[in-house]
């Protein structure tokens, strides 16, 4: 199971046609301790770039972006109740949605875990 | 501002402590240490925590009548501030807005006074050029430290038994390790606590006598706003400024009951004028029912959509345990109990209308 990162600090695991999308921990430890995660809902379709969902910490909004086109199969609703898991385990059980893949070779423009780690420094 | 981000005398302290820096208001400031802004706001209501206020101004005014002189400039009675105490005010334009809040306190033979670090430029000249015969100085050489919390009295007290005798609103000198400091029992986070100024040399070894207290831990910017805006304190340039009246930033408890009846301050007209018929809007607590932070700039509806008015201070409130807010509406909306919708990123999200302040203010009277 292939793992992709954005360059808006999202990773990606690919099963079939179905990416599951989070924040990387990375991400999480800029953010501060979340407090809020606005999430879209199932059915929604994502346009790479577009606009997500928010997270909020204690100190700001953030945006979260689109990295590939696709359409919501599933939110993990249990950020809803315990935002907080986005500093806990960011890259495990607080990812944020199931993305049914448009286009597969979108995944093209995405980094491997080697890029990320270069892009971060 | 162009100018490199300037360095209080605790600069290298933060850094020893990992504090995260960032440019506030020109400087270089810890927004947070590794504890994080939730723990460090829990740690100063629970305990204590030390945050560098150094970036205020302090400033030392000196001549005759020195609190007769600053009620030209302010709608406090500081003429009648007792010796070893200390008031909250405000500098107020001609039209009844807040050029700037300060505290004052009279120190016997020279009058202390604290002000914004946005605003040291714009104060500082103003007292010069309005406070005739009064040498105004600004202190350069002192670290200002605020030690808040309920245990402040013990991180402060083990070392300076003197700071345990002062009540709220209280000032005096005395030596902490060796140093001689200005201690007044005051803050901005709704705890019982100290400001402490500090000669520079000695700012960062009396700060870490405090920090080598069980109870005491370092805090950040992040955790004072939030502590304060729990206290419902205002912040200058969000909360309150140069257009918003005192009346309207509901802070008429800080204008004494002569000046208000006398007047004499700049804005009288309009602040007197308030105080009878009351202000068109006013500065309420929010509480947002959902879990999603109001912050600035939110707009506030009545449940029929009419516009009433904006946040100007919104965060999430660790000790409250969900978001929190200020905001202004129109007075004739602003009862508490009052419900309103608040537009977030275009959904209009339920809250209401509270008392300030979200959290008991905690002061040692």
């Amino acid at each position: 199971m292939a793992t992709y990162y954005s360059e808006d600090h999202e990773w990606i695991t690919v099963e079939g046609d179905v990416a599951t999308l989070g924040i990387t921990q990375h991400a999480a430890d800029q953010l501060g301790e979340v407090v809020f995660v606005e999430q879209r809902e199932t059915g929604d379709e994502f346009e790479k770039g577009g606009e997500i969902g928010v997270i909020e910490s204690v100190k700001a909004a953030s945006e979260i972006y689109a990295p590939l086109d696709g359409e919501v199969v599933e939110v993990n609703e249990a950020l809803a109740d315990n935002p907080g898991a986005l500093n806990e385990s960011p890259e495990g059980d607080a990812w944020i949605y199931k993305i049914k893949l448009s286009d597969a070779s979108q995944l093209d423009d995405l980094m491997d875990l080697d890029g990320y780690k270069a892009l971060i420094g | 501002m162009t100018d490199a981000p300037k360095r209080t005398p605790l600069f290298d302290l933060h850094v020893e402590l990992g504090g995260k820096m960032v440019d506030f208001a020109g400087w270089e400031m810890p927004v947070q240490y590794p504890m994080g802004i939730m723990g460090e706001h829990k740690q100063c209501r629970e305990k204590a925590a030390l945050f560098d206020v150094s970036h205020m101004g302090q400033v030392i005014l000196r001549g005759e009548n020195v609190g007769e002189k600053l009620e030209t400039l302010c709608p406090q009675a500081y003429a009648t501030l007792k010796e070893g105490k200390a008031r909250y005010g405000f500098f107020t334009n001609e039209d009844g807005g807040i050029m700037d809040d300060l505290i004052v306190s009279n120190a016997g033979d020279h009058y202390f006074v604290v002000v914004n670090a946005a605003l040291r430029h714009q104060d500082i000249p103003h007292m010069q050029a309005n406070l005739d015969g009064v040498e105004v100085t600004e202190i350069f050489d002192r670290a200002l430290v605020a030690v808040q919390g309920p245990k402040a009295e013990d991180v402060v007290g083990d070392l300076c038994p003197a700071a345990r005798e002062l009540k709220f609103m209280e000032t005096t000198v005395a030596e902490i390790g060796g140093a001689e400091c200005r201690i007044s029992r005051l803050g901005y986070t709704g705890e019982d606590g100290y400001e402490i100024s500090i000669p520079e040399a000695d700012a960062i070894r009396v700060s870490k006598l405090f920090l080598a207290h069980d109870d005491c831990e370092p805090a950040g910017l992040g955790a004072r706003d939030s502590l304060r805006l729990e206290a419902g304190l205002c912040l200058y340039g969000n909360d309150i400024d140069q257009s918003t009246s005192p009346i309207e930033a509901s802070l008429s408890w800080a204008i004494q009951k002569r000046r208000k009846e006398e007047g004499g301050f700049p804005g009288a007209a309009r602040i007197q004028k308030e105080l009878a018929e009351g202000a068109a809007k006013k500065l309420v607590g929010i509480k947002p029912e959902g879990r999603a932070p109001a912050r600035q700039g939110v707009e506030i509806q009545s449940e029929g959509g009419d516009t009433l008015g904006a946040i100007t201070s919104g965060s999430f409130g660790p000790t409250v345990g969900g978001p929190v807010a200020m905001g202004y509406v129109a007075a004739d909306q602003s009862a508490a109990g009052t419900k309103v919708n608040l537009i977030i990123r275009g959904k209009a999200q339920p809250a209401e209308i509270v008392a300030l302040p979200f959290v008991t203010q905690n002061y040692k009277r």
